[in-house]
């Protein structure tokens, strides 16, 4: 009786409406972002290799290495911003002082913030002419891993320094989030641990990271997406070549979609501009299949993550 | 109270200094209506080369200082895209670092008068410098076959025989090349390869292209990024405005015999020794431009970007306005403060002349 009679005031009428207007409103805008970029992609997939003007590729091996670029420089990237991140959540959250913490917090915060040019800004002038040198030095004394093989690039702006920028765009998004995931922590897990005779690490490895473990994977999946996206930071730092390339650190680079987009877009015309948008469609699908990929993750992770204890 | 007394007198002063000024412009203006260029008023709009950019902002200040009834907007979409809004009518006229093709030129300009075709003058043309970093070398003289080879990856190290047969007395390092070109599509890679292209075909086979045609060397994103990376980086050469070349070496091209080094002066003598492209209209200055000149005066290696508009419009009073700006751009004064603002080579004092005419025909 009271159920089915509830009262229902205006203020429940415009928020009900509200939040299901927004809810609509993020599908209609993705759907409208996906309809466009197909419509638009459909006239590239016809492009004879002098359209696509990258000496006789055709269309098709146009988007392979540049998918491979794109994929490449996140992971890259990846390779240093999760560690340390983690490094740096687990120390605000539990080896910091608690004044030091809050501090720490602001400052990666801040990290976020900042523009992603000037990010491309600090990697031409200041990253790429010092970290140079030792890029000559790891040719010289590590050539003889693949990946470090010359002919070293004489300006350092390669793939390598790119995943670094990349990497440090990132470090914030993940290590804010993981910080939050750790502090959920129940304390009586933590304290569980230290009673039975844990160490710190050992109650970290035992308590935290097991119950952030679905909160962390997202995090990485979230930095992923900005790694995946980024353009302005690529576009002015990397060196690019449209090439499939394991070298780290030659003047021929695998370059992204999306600096490739910002970089030929201003004075391409007719099936050029086709092709470019077709090249973001792509980039669409990768972050979806990837944002996918890290739901399945977290789904399976979380049924024993200790979350739900 | 003194501040505001003061205030007041200055108020006063300045009302009446104005309505003096609004009465001498009424009475010159009643004097001699059809000369005062401050008749002028109305908005219209540009696009095209980003090369352009810069000196079109400078002449845009200029004229709308001149003219404050005017107001003139360019956007630097790139050479293609303003070619193709000014056909389509979406604006007045267009920037290009290439002139109209014969295809284009069939099309139907949507701005011009019914019937009618464009006029295109060269108004922006710049010496292209080959600019490198290479520790203790100061000087260098390269020929297009050499240049060629450093680019396409031919040529890999600064001692090569073929680049010291060039430079005698000159020391050259045992260093690897670096070879930095544009990342993003551009009108500087167009002439650049266009010069490699026709000066040594044999070594540079890819025809003119905006996009560098190879994956090899390093790229970097726009002029600024290209500077700043043979700048900071290791026995690297590269390519830009002489304007924009920022304090770093300058390389001399062989011309003819001899080797010359970019001067506003050189590009301006080879744009004047260039030929007009045949089977076209009289108004459409579009100019063939000779790489292979002999002349020790003149630096071939240059990049021209040419103004485009309607000979008639199909809107008189945008017409008008254009007339106005583009006569503006090509007269001397114009040039002169392009070059002033971004270092071009201002045209010579005839081919100013005879883009004055054609401008000064337009309906």
């Amino acid at each position: 009786m009271s159920a089915t009679n509830a009262v229902v005031r205006r203020g429940d009428r415009v928020f009900s409406g509200f939040a299901y207007g927004s809810g609509i409103a993020i599908l209609v805008v993705l759907a409208a972002v996906a309809v466009f970029l197909i419509a638009q992609s459909l006239p590239a997939v016809t492009a004879t290799p002098s359209q696509v003007n990258q000496g006789g590729m055709s269309f098709w091996e146009y988007l392979l290495p540049l998918t491979f670029g794109t994929i490449w420089a996140a992971a890259l990237s990846l390779i240093f911003a999760v560690p340390l991140s983690l490094g740096i959540a687990l120390f605000i959250s539990h080896y910091a002082p608690r004044r030091l913490a809050g501090v720490l917090g602001n400052v990666v915060d801040l990290l976020a913030a900042v523009p992603s040019v000037v990010y491309g800004l600090w990697g031409i002038t200041v990253l790429a002419p010092s970290i140079q040198p030792i890029y000559e030095w790891m040719t010289v004394n590590l050539g003889w891993i693949p990946f470090f093989s010359g002919p070293v690039s004489g300006t350092g702006r390669t793939i390598l320094t790119v995943a670094i920028v990349l990497a440090v765009m990132i470090i914030p998004i993940i290590s804010a989030l993981c910080r939050e995931v750790f502090l959920q922590t129940p304390r009586l897990n933590e304290e569980a641990a230290l009673a039975l005779g844990a160490t710190k690490w050992e109650m970290v490895r035992m308590a935290v990271l097991p119950f952030g473990r679905a909160g962390i994977v997202s995090a990485v999946m979230l930095g992923l997406g900005r790694a995946l996206g980024e353009t302005m930071a690529v576009a002015m730092v990397l060196s690019p070549s449209v090439i499939i390339s394991f070298f780290l650190l030659r003047s021929e680079n695998p370059t992204t979609i999306a600096a490739n987009i910002a970089l030929n877009f201003p004075e391409a015309h007719d099936i050029g501009v086709n092709i470019l948008i077709a090249t973001g469609l792509l980039l669409f699908i990768i972050t979806l299949v990837i944002n996918g990929i890290a739901r399945l993750i977290i789904s399976k992770r979380a049924a024993f993550s200790g979350a739900n204890s | 109270m003194n501040i505001t007394r003061s205030g007041r007198v200055a108020t006063i002063v300045a009302a009446s200094a104005i309505t003096a000024l609004a009465l001498a412009g009424c009475a010159s203006n009643e004097s001699n209506p059809t000369k005062s260029p401050s008749n002028l008023s109305g908005t219209f709009a540009g696009a095209g080369s980003s090369a352009q950019g810069s000196a079109q902002e400078a002449w845009i200040a200029a004229f709308q200082t001149d003219n404050p009834k005017v107001t003139i907007s360019y956007d630097p979409a790139g050479s293609g895209a303003g070619r193709e809004q000014f056909i389509a009518g979406g604006v007045a006229f267009a920037g290009s670092d290439s002139y109209l093709s014969d295809e284009e030129l069939a099309k139907t300009f949507a701005a011009c008068a019914p019937g009618t075709k464009p006029f295109e003058v060269p108004n922006y043309i710049s010496p292209i410098a080959v600019i490198f970093n290479v520790e203790g070398v100061t000087e260098l003289n390269l020929d297009a076959t050499v240049l060629a080879d450093i680019f396409s990856g031919k040529i890999t190290k600064w001692n090569d025989a073929a680049i010291a047969a060039l430079n005698s007395g000159v020391t050259l390092p045992d260093l690897a090349i670096t070879a930095v070109h544009r990342s993003d599509d551009s009108g500087t890679t167009k002439n650049f390869t266009d010069y490699l292209n026709k000066v040594a075909p044999d070594a540079w086979t890819n025809a003119a292209a905006g996009v560098f045609p190879f994956t090899s060397g390093e790229g970097a994103n726009g002029t600024s990024g290209l500077v700043d990376a043979v700048k900071n980086g290791k026995g690297t050469i590269g390519y830009a405005d002489l304007s924009k070349a920022g304090g770093l070496s300058v390389a001399k091209i062989k011309v003819g015999d001899t080797f010359v080094a970019p001067t506003e002066k050189g590009a301006s003598t080879a744009v004047a020794s260039a030929t007009v492209v045949e089977g076209r209209d009289a108004s459409d200055l579009a100019f063939k431009i000779d790489r292979n000149l002999t002349d020790p005066n003149a630096y071939p290696l240059i990049l021209v970007s040419y103004l485009i508009g309607c000979q008639q419009y199909a809107d008189p009073s945008i017409g008008e306005l254009v007339k106005a700006y583009a006569g503006y751009i090509v007269s001397e004064a114009g040039q002169a403060a392009g070059a002033a603002a971004v270092g071009l080579a201002p045209l010579t004092a005839e081919l100013s002349k005879q883009a004055s005419d054609i401008i000064a025909a337009i309906k």
